[in-house]
């Protein structure tokens, strides 16, 4: 309920359409009751009137009322009983055609709504949401989910609506003309309606049940696509497609026995049909007989039989719609769970707009990233750099040095100590001043679609074509990007998969320079790049950018050998801080990786 | 890189419709008719049986509402002379004149004609049953059909794509190749479980009133076709114009849906780069467009039922006036049966015109639908048209002992020793003892046909050796071990293995005998045993366990919740890198192949967690040929040939220490002043 309250909310300028549809569609569904009541008095007429006999005419009034206009003989009479009823089915047309078209447009526009709020709010998400939730999983969320809401939303203000009028109506309508013989209804409705929900409720659990283990069954395909050089050299084929046959037939079992209660349907569905028909033909027309047609006339006859195909499909429908919702209702709550989610990281009250410089201090700084984490990712980090250093961190995976930088542009809140740019603690700042102080190139890091120069200008929009070159020169990116048919303007494919690995990097490390960063943060981001350039990008940085502090986390001893300062990092721990000869005499771990990437090179 | 390209990624929202090729739908047919003859068969009657019972009743109803009206004639003094009347009275030993003399009361009329209508609905109820017993059969019988039927084509296009080479994997997306089973497969689904049961009824259906009507009146029949004509060219003129915006729509929704993906993939990025607000703002506008398309679309598509269905109201009132027109001016009427135009047959037409125009526009809603899944059956049909991989190896592996006489003979049990069997064209067989002894002769090899990725490659690998290949990407390290165990194939007799021409030997056995290790790990669902023991499947645990200590995965692996039953889901994503490539070289460890090909397997480790695996790694070589691709020179220094790769040609070999002499492009490497990956 919350949740539909909630998602009612996004309709916003909308509602005028959301509320006009359904109108309209009950208008539309009233004439198209009215028809069939207009007709049976019509072919009633037609009837008694060729027999010279009296018939059951509901509508007499307004034949009497036409024969005091002077419209005497019957042809005229049916003449205007039938623009009446063609006046009916226009209106009709144009209620249901104009249904239609607020239909559309508050379902689109409700969704384009949904869309846009939870791509905003997603875009607010701190580095702990988005963990929280996944790329993928926010993903589909905003595609799949709000297609499947915005379908549910249509039929709701269109068929959901129609069914249940169309229903009460077509009943209605039913008692009016066919007075005793409408009661055949009020035995077999609920014989329908207890069918389709006993039907529903024993198919629902093992469909449900079903489609988890189909996605599974297509899950173990992928697994064995993207497997397929394992399967292959282990000669695995056939193991593998017993695998699959066993779980294929698994899935085929559970869906034929669902299906096969399904199968009820149709069948029920008939049989209601058809005995609405046969206790017409059995007991309507011995009403007519006995009564003369003034209790239930031909008329009533015909009229009967079509209310009786309404308000059967109406249920039908009805049914379904309850289905489609149940189902979309999932996606209702996935969606509201992102919008429920508040960032965890909001910019304070008086924020501070300017850093002062690339200090950085760590002051007892423990850090997890769930509160619930029994162990900190990091444990007791006292760090003093001064602006302008430069500080190589090393350590094996899992060592949380990626943890460490992190919260220096305030990606992830310290769980406990603080952590001060500038002199200033972090959550103080503006988020926004911060980050553009503080330059991180991440490890995992993207290019995105777009050319190179767009690209580049992610780090500052303004930048000239020289400052572009600049950077890309201090990145030693320059010359690469030269050699390309189209220079800067080249376009880089979505995930950039048309540029390798080192050049990813060091566009990586261009687009970080030009936001001209008091602190630059590189995050094993040369690792694909050689040695040499490697060397280069680091002399570069010493030379043209020396008042920035630069933080370079790296696998390589080579790349951070001349830091001022290297901390090596150990299960969330420093283990050593020192340059790199205090380091190769005291610490362990420092020598023990010197050793094993240098061995051999002392050879000569 | 000189690897085939993939294809570029399709848009996520389904694949252009193209036409579909003649013969689709027989094929499909076929199958479902070879798969389950008898059910085929029940179904297609049981179909026709219940679509009968459904058109005809307005032939009962018509019959009943005449008697009705005769039986109101009796009674209101206005019989006619039809010889159907007297009959009626004649058999209640009455005549015209009784009638005409006063009538008869109603419920003298009622017994008069009663019979005759409790005989007509006793007929209608017969039908009915027969309708309703093939209707339960059929549905149930289909509920059967469709899903046996999607399970043997899920099965065969498994059982297909298993046999595929290597090469059918480097060219498809693995996105690709899953809509096989998703998209594909669903399709197929509606196709068979509902467009096929669905056309068999509309079109049984339109026959069968088509006739009726004509039963009963050839002028009211035209007057239904016109009215079937309009609806037609409205639906018509809609649904094209609808469409064209609906293709607009999926392709705003594709773009919308792909800078989703993209900015929420690289939304670190964007936070780290303040980038916000113009990526919201581009959403905005992205969003906007697609609203605007979508609503379009989405109004042809809503007003459609509506437009049709009061057209079909108008359509009842033309014939409820006409009809009356007829019977009231007694304009003769045409039709099969003969009969007048009357009351009852206005009202049959009435039902009757609704059925048919319903049915008409099912039929046309099924015909995209019968399109969409043909094109689906294409493409899985293209898959199991796709050329499997070509084995006319004979040479086998099989285990082998050594007799009194120092032969070596076939063994039916494990020996640890392997052997070659090599029947030869006269009849004799030979053996040659497994020893991983692998020689290419200037091996020359292109992906594509023109484009040569490697050069005049020459090696010889002796037993028990270390080779290691050092180069850039796409210098052509993975293409030489693609050649060894046959992933792609080259002319005869340049690659011998323990003096076999490796085109000779089948290549499952082939395959058998190189174990592997990967850069990517890929684990498979089940439990940390089960991924071990997936080496050689007949490993009892213990042995899984000795291959686990070797690799030196024992102690992480013990220390796992659940030990080695630990279930290993998603690739192990809950496992490190370093762990995952443990189980895998447990893996091949306890497969225990004389060679080994160990494929960037330490990569993307870092060195601390490196010398775990290397140790590893080094309990598995012992005693193998190894060939190593590897990226970081620490892990191969000790090879006993290295061969520095460039642009697919060998451009230095020999042993660490040689080439460090040499002072050529490996010493240059290895001191890092130049790297490949430029």
């Amino acid at each position: 309920m919350k949740t539909i309250k909630k998602l009612a909310s996004f309709v916003g300028e909308y509602k005028r359409n959301a509320i006009l549809s359904p109108v309209l569609v009950s208008l539309e569904v009233i004439m198209e009751c009215i028809i069939p009541f207009f007709t049976a008095d019509l072919i009633t007429f037609i009837e008694s009137s060729m027999g010279n006999r009296e018939g059951k005419i509901i509508t007499a009034w307004l034949i009497d009322l036409l024969r005091g206009w002077g419209i005497n003989s019957n042809l005229g009479i049916i003449g205007v009983y039938c623009g009446f009823l063609i006046v009916f089915a226009l209106l009709s047309l144009m209620f249901g055609a104009l249904a239609g078209i607020h239909c559309s447009k508050a379902s689109c526009g409700f969704a384009k709504n949904l869309r846009t709020e939870l791509f905003n709010a997603s875009q607010d998400f701190s580095f702990e949401n988005i963990d929280k939730f996944s790329s993928s999983s926010l993903v589909t969320r905003l595609t799949t989910d709000v297609t499947n809401v915005q379908q549910s939303f249509m039929m709701i203000i269109r068929t959901a609506i129609r069914s249940p009028l169309m229903f009460i109506f077509s009943i209605v309508m039913a008692f009016l003309r066919g007075g005793k013989m409408a009661l055949i209804f009020v035995v077999i409705v609920p014989v329908l309606l207890f069918s389709l929900l006993f039907i529903s409720r024993k198919a629902m659990p093992i469909f449900r049940k079903v489609f988890k283990k189909y996605d599974k069954l297509n899950g173990s395909i992928q697994e064995n696509v993207k497997g397929m050089r394992v399967v292959k050299s282990f000669v695995r084929e056939e193991h593998e497609g017993e695998k699959f046959r066993g779980a294929s037939e698994d899935v085929r079992d559970d869906f034929v026995r669902a299906e096969k209660i399904l199968a009820f349907n149709s069948p029920v569905m008939q049989l209601c049909i058809y005995a609405v028909m046969v206790s017409l033909c059995l007991i309507g027309s011995r009403l007519i007989i006995s009564s003369n047609s003034t209790a239930f006339a031909i008329g009533d006859f015909s009229a009967l039989l079509t209310y009786g195909m309404q308000i059967l499909m109406s249920l039908m429908m009805l049914s379904m719609i309850f289905v489609m919702i149940t189902m979309s209702s999932e996606s209702a709550s996935r969606i509201c769970e992102v919008l429920d989610e508040k960032t965890t990281i909001k910019n304070p009250e008086n924020p501070i707009y300017e850093v002062a410089n690339g200090d950085i201090d760590f002051n007892s700084v423990n850090f997890k990233y769930a509160k619930r984490a029994e162990k900190f990712a990091l444990e007791g980090i006292e760090l003093h750099i001064k602006s302008g250093q430069t500080i190589g961190i090393i350590g094996g995976t899992g060592s949380s040095k990626s943890s460490l930088i992190q919260l220096i542009p305030r990606l992830y809140d310290v769980t406990e100590g603080s952590v001060m740019v500038g002199g200033i603690d972090v959550r103080s700042y503006d988020i926004r001043t911060l980050r553009d102080a503080v330059s991180v190139v991440l490890q995992k890091n993207v290019l995105f679609s777009g050319t190179i120069k767009e690209n580049l200008r992610w780090g500052n929009e303004n930048a000239t074509d020289e400052e572009l070159i600049r950077a890309c020169e201090l990145a030693c990116a320059d010359e690469f990007i030269r050699s390309f048919p189209d220079g800067y303007d080249t376009y880089i494919e979505q995930g950039g998969t048309n540029v390798s690995g080192g050049q990813k990097q060091r566009l990586c490390i261009a687009r970080a320079l030009l936001k001209k960063p008091k602190i630059l943060i590189l995050d094993d981001s040369t690792s694909a790049v050689d040695t040499r350039t490697d060397a280069l990008i680091r002399k570069a940085m010493r030379e043209e950018i020396p008042d920035t502090t630069k933080i370079i986390i790296a696998q390589r001893i080579s790349s951070v050998q001349d830091a001022d300062v290297i901390i090596i990092l150990d299960d969330g721990k420093i283990n050593g801080i020192g340059n790199h000869d205090e380091l190769l005499e005291t610490n362990e771990i420092y020598r023990e990786i010197f050793t094993s990437q240098t061995k051999g090179a002392k050879v000569e | 890189m000189n690897k085939p390209m993939k294809n570029p990624r399709q848009p996520s929202m389904g694949r252009p419709i193209k036409k579909v090729k003649k013969g689709t739908f027989s094929r499909v047919i076929k199958h479902l008719f070879s798969f389950y003859k008898a059910p085929f068969v029940i179904v297609f009657i049981c179909i026709a049986l219940s679509a009968l019972a459904g058109a005809l009743p307005a032939l009962f109803q018509q019959s009943v509402l005449t008697d009705v009206q005769d039986a109101l004639d009796f009674i209101s003094f206005s019989a006619k002379d039809s010889e159907r009347q007297l009959e009626l009275l004649a058999s209640w030993g009455l005549s015209a004149s009784d009638i005409t003399n006063g009538g008869l009361s109603p419920m003298a009329a009622l017994k008069v004609v009663y019979p005759s209508i409790l005989s007509t609905v006793i007929a209608l109820i017969c039908v009915y049953s027969v309708g309703l017993i093939a209707s339960f059969i059929h549905t149930r019988t289909m509920a059967t059909v469709t899903q046996g039927f999607l399970n043997k084509m899920r099965n065969l296009m498994f059982k297909k794509m298993q046999s595929l080479p290597i090469k059918y994997f480097d060219t498809h997306t693995h996105g690709d190749i899953m809509s096989y089973y998703t998209n594909d497969i669903d399709t197929l689904r509606q196709l068979v479980s509902q467009s096929i049961p669905q056309i068999i009824t509309a079109s049984i259906t339109i026959v069968t009133v088509f006739f009726v009507m004509l039963y009963f009146s050839v002028w009211m029949t035209l007057l239904v076709l016109l009215g079937v004509l309009a609806i037609t060219l409205v639906s018509k003129k809609i649904g094209g114009g609808g469409a064209k915006y609906f293709i607009r729509q999926q392709q705003a929704l594709g773009k919308t849906e792909g800078y989703v993906e993209e900015m929420i993939n690289g939304q670190k990025v964007v936070k780290v780069f303040n980038y916000e607000d113009n990526s919201k703002k581009r959403f905005e506008e992205l969003n906007a467009q697609l609203c605007e398309d979508a609503t379009i679309a989405n109004k042809y598509a809503n007003t459609l039922m509506p437009i049709i269905n009061n057209i079909g109201h108008i359509l009842y009132v033309f014939i409820v006036f006409v009809g009356c027109l007829l019977v009231v001016l007694g304009v003769p009427n045409v039709s099969i049966s003969g009969m007048d135009m009357s009351i009852p047959t206005v009202i049959a037409f009435i039902g009757m015109s609704k059925q048919f125009t319903n049915n008409i526009s099912q039929l046309s809603q099924q015909a995209n639908a019968i399109i969409m899944g043909l094109a689906g059956a294409e493409r899985i049909f293209e898959l199991m048209d796709e050329e499997s991989e070509v084995d006319n190896g004979y040479v086998t592996l099989v285990n082998a002992m050594y007799d009194e006489n120092g032969n070596l003979i076939e063994s039916e049990a494990r020996t640890g020793i392997w052997a070659w069997k090599h029947p030869h064209g006269d009849g004799s067989v030979t053996y040659t003892r497994v020893m991983g002894d692998v020689r290419m002769n200037e091996v020359d090899f292109g992906y594509v046909e023109d484009k040569i990725v490697l050069h005049d490659i020459s090696l010889y690998a002796e037993p028990g050796q270390k080779i290691a290949f050092v180069g850039a990407t796409g210098a052509g390290k993975t293409t030489i071990t693609n050649l060894i165990n046959r992933f792609y194939d080259i002319a005869d007799g340049k690659i011998r293995y323990d003096g076999i021409n490796i085109n000779k030997i089948r290549k499952s056995d082939l395959r058998r005998s190189l174990g592997i290790v990967l850069q990517d790990v890929n684990l498979f669902t089940g439990t940390v045993m089960d991924n071990i023991r997936y080496g050689k499947l007949d490993a009892t645990d213990e042995e899984c366990i000795e291959a686990a200590k070797r690799a030196n995965a024992h102690s992480f692996i013990s220390m796992l919740p659940d030990g080695y039953n630990t279930i290993i889901s998603g690739n192990g994503s809950d496992l490190s890198q370093g762990q995952r490539q443990l189980i895998s070289i447990a893996r091949a460890a306890v497969a225990d192949p004389p060679v080994m090909i160990l494929d960037e397997a330490t990569s993307s480790i870092d060195t601390r967690t490196e010398a775990l695996v290397s140790a590893g790694l080094d309990a598995l070589m012992q005693g193998r040929t190894v060939f190593v691709i590897a990226h970081r020179l620490s892990t191969i220094k000790n090879s006993n040939v290295i061969m520095v790769l460039d642009h697919g040609r060998i451009i230095e070999r020999g042993s660490h220490e040689d080439l460090l002499e040499q002072r050529g492009k490996y010493y240059q490497l290895y001191t890092g002043s130049f790297d490949f990956d430029e």
